[in-house]
């Protein structure tokens, strides 16, 4: 091999060049090895039982035989209520903290309670929601008592997602929209939540791929009930919750991995909404 | 100053305008008088505060949160700075277009829309109205008008500025500030803005920074020289770029400080 | 300093038009001497040497599009320029005419002047002191030089007056006069409007220095 630069390499650059990138696609191949195995497995497990009644029946016998349908509302009525809440409020306070908010100590505060409720291990706000919302609202294992401590869950992701997007609108539009003679919330409304809805809409929706999937948060606050709720103040159960049953009570392990693929695949269909949504924005500026 | 002026009728008149960032002074003791319906233009080094005293004027320094601005600034005989002035309603007075064409990232039509929907209700046909009427003195109806539903970011950069322009006389202004309007604009882009300085000089007042010496020339009326936070000299444009009485103007129109 | 390579190119042109005064200055002188001395071949040579004064001052002309064109002048620098396109036209014209006395002393070839030639020698240092004064107010900017300089064209014009009167009366004297009178009446009236080129010259040296329009003369 020819050295060019002189130096003594017991390695070329060339090598060690070839090395890394054969290292890299190994972690590569293996990450998605697994993820595809994992994905393989399930859907042979699972994908026996799926089929139109499994999605719309109720489920009978402690979800042995029967469907789903009742923990996939469960799970919807959850999630929404989740939503609702954590969307305005999310992206609220972080247009305060962006547009309004100036450095002082309590704008610190707020922003470093966003990164710690993003921290807190998801069974200690379930707890926090049974303590709060079950017990001291007097609100019982309920949608809303669960919808509301998911919240909790996306909250930090809706915000700081929010405020990431409403960075990226620039300055030169906010100043070309006042010069105009609007008003900073006219401002706020028509330019930067628009140019910031892109980024938003992506935090929330995978925000909902991670509440959908949760399961502590939802044990001590849905309640288990696997009735078709009529109002928010009945207690649903969530279709992990469901599934965890399932299992760890041994009532069907089929019935668990068919609950298992449905999960899955809404949070797919989340993840390609957001990506859709994504791309959809970005064709609607240019 | 007074006898220079005495056939124009005053718009902007600031006298001792002094202004601030934290402790940093950026401009001393401006006084100034910008006469209506002509094109003052306003030159000087980098950094000697042309953009900021532009600012001043339409309170745009107001989302400064360090900027502090003493003394008077009067437009006509209201106080600029004055407790119960709105500045929204100045806004609306005293237009402004930037350095970098900055169109909102909606439909042309919408863009001109933007202001009028803001400040009055038109109905329909009011509004298409305003827009074409807005397009046309801003020379860029006939380029645009089939295409009024496209984005406004698909226009070209000298279209763009003329589309920002064309925004902001739809809010129908009496003062437009002009901060480098060409610096990001091709020498045609360039030349039709000028030209379309001139011609609405006729119905507004017209105040704008350059860095481009010969563009001043052509198409200011009156001139002012700022050098570090300062007013040097102001004049009739003929005389600032043939004969200044200032040696540091002289000096700076002539490339031999900078 | 910005902008360095114009400013030499502005100094250059400076210094063009003081080799182009000095060079008209000598066909001044030279076309007297000439005159005085019935020296054909001196005259002759100022004709010819005209070539140099035109090349010169077509480069002035060159330079000052030039500069004009890429640099687009201001203030100082654009008076100076308009200045030196001024000037040099007026020198060009002035080396033009003293190409004309040069001609007719080749003309007049051995012929004996009607009257010694007193006056209009003096014309001639007259001129050749205003252009001398000129190039300096031009060099150091100096507009009251130049005011100064143009009043010497007063001078000319009365040493003219002068030379015009004595002539005529020589020629009504005597018709056979009037052949050499004439073209000493040219010449004096070349000299003449030689100090009326050197006032406009002032009058370009005080625009460029004050930015104002005068006239002198
Ligand atoms: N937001 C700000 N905070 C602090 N200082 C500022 C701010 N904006 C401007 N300055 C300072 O004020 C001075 C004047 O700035 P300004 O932008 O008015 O200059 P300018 O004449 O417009 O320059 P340019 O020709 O480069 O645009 C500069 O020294 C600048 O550093
Ligand atoms: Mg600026």
């Amino acid at each position: 091999m020819i050295n060019i630069a002189g130096h003594h390499r017991i390695l070329s650059h060339d090598t060690i060049n070839k090395i890394a990138t054969l290292i890299l696609w190994a972690s590569a191949v293996i990450t998605i090895s697994f993820l595809v195995y994992i994905i393989g497995y399930i859907i042979i497990r699972g994908i026996g039982v799926i089929n139109i009644s499994f999605l719309l029946d109720s489920p009978r016998m402690s979800g042995a035989e029967g469907g789903i349908f009742n923990a996939i509302v469960g799970t919807l009525c959850l999630v929404a209520i989740a939503l609702i809440t954590a969307v305005p409020i999310g992206v609220g306070a972080a247009i305060f903290l962006i547009e309004y908010a100036t450095d002082n100590p309590v704008t610190r505060v707020i922003t470093f309670g966003v990164e710690c409720l993003a921290g807190i291990p998801s069974i200690v706000i379930g707890l926090f929601g049974y303590a709060f919302f079950v017990v001291y609202l007097g609100l019982g294992f309920s949608i809303l008592s669960g919808g509301l401590s998911l919240m909790f869950m996306i909250l930090p992701w809706t915000v700081r997602a929010s405020e990431e997007a409403i960075k990226t609108v620039s300055m030169e539009l906010k100043e070309g929209s006042l010069a105009l003679g609007a008003t900073k919330w006219q401002t706020i409304v028509q330019i930067v939540i628009p140019g910031a809805l892109p980024g938003i809409t992506t935090g929330v929706i995978l925000g909902t791929g991670k509440a959908i999937g949760e399961t502590a948060v939802i044990m001590y606050t849905a309640g288990s009930s696997l009735l078709l709720p009529h109002s928010i103040f009945d207690p649903v159960r969530a279709l992990p919750y469901h599934l965890y049953i399932l299992v760890s009570e041994g009532i069907s392990e089929d019935m668990a991995y068919g609950s298992a693929v449905v999960l899955l695949v809404m949070i797919l269909i989340i993840n390609l909404m957001a990506i859709g949504i994504q791309k959809m924005c970005n064709k609607r500026m240019k | 100053m007074i006898k220079l002026l005495e056939n124009e009728t005053i718009e902007i008149e600031s006298i001792d305008i002094n202004l601030w960032y934290d402790d940093v002074q950026a401009l001393k003791d401006i006084s100034i008088k910008l006469p209506k319906n002509k094109v003052t233009a306003i030159i000087g080094p980098s950094g000697c505060g042309k953009s900021t005293f532009l600012r001043c004027i339409n309170r745009m320094n107001d989302l400064i949160k360090t900027c502090r601005v003493t003394g008077e600034l009067l437009c006509g005989s209201t106080d600029i700075y004055g407790k119960d002035i709105d500045v929204i309603t100045l806004r609306k007075k005293i237009g402004m277009v930037f350095q970098k064409p900055n169109p909102f990232p909606m439909s042309i039509y919408d863009n001109i829309a933007y202001g009028p929907r803001i400040h009055n209700n038109l109905n329909k046909n009011k509004l298409n109205d305003l827009v074409e009427e807005s397009l046309r003195s801003a020379a860029l109806w006939d380029e645009v008008k089939d295409k009024l539903n496209k984005s406004a970011l698909s226009l070209s950069g000298g279209q763009q500025q003329r589309l920002c322009i064309a925004r902001t006389l739809a809010v129908k202004p009496e003062v437009i500030l002009f901060d480098e309007p060409c610096s990001a604009l091709d020498p045609i882009s360039t030349t039709r803005i000028e030209d379309l300085i001139g011609k609405l000089k006729k119905d507004y007042t017209i105040i704008i920074v350059t860095h481009n010496m010969q563009q001043a020339a052509r198409a200011s009326d009156y001139t002012a020289f700022f050098l570090l936070g300062e007013m040097i000299e102001f004049g009739k444009t003929k005389i600032i770029f043939e004969k200044p009485k200032q040696k540091s103007t002289e000096d700076y129109i002539t490339g031999r400080f900078g | 300093m910005v902008r360095d390579k114009y400013h030499n190119q502005l100094i250059q042109l400076q210094e063009k038009i003081s080799s182009l005064s000095e060079l008209v200055k000598n066909a001044i002188k030279e076309s007297i001497i000439s005159l005085q001395d019935h020296n054909v071949e001196q005259a002759v040579d100022v004709i010819k040497d005209d070539i140099k004064i035109d090349e010169i001052s077509t480069q002035i002309e060159i330079d000052c599009m030039r500069l004009l064109a890429l640099q687009q002048p201001l203030a100082r620098d654009l008076r100076l320029i308009v200045a030196i396109i001024k000037i040099n036209i007026d020198l060009e014209r002035t080396g033009d005419l003293a190409v004309a006395i040069a001609k007719v002393t080749v003309a007049i070839d051995n012929e004996i002047h009607i009257k010694p030639l007193v006056d209009i020698p003096r014309m001639a240092t007259v001129v050749c002191k205003m252009i001398d004064g000129a190039q300096r107010a031009f060099c150091e900017s100096d507009s009251d030089l130049a005011y100064d300089i143009a009043i010497f064209d007063n001078e000319v014009d009365a040493l003219y007056n002068q030379v015009w009167r004595e002539i005529m009366t020589l020629m009504i004297e005597n018709p056979h006069n009037i052949r050499n009178a004439s073209q000493l009446t040219l010449i004096a009236r070349n000299l003449e409007r030689m100090g009326d080129h050197v006032s406009n010259m002032c009058e370009s040296i005080v625009y460029m220095v004050t930015g104002k329009r005068v006239k002198l003369n």
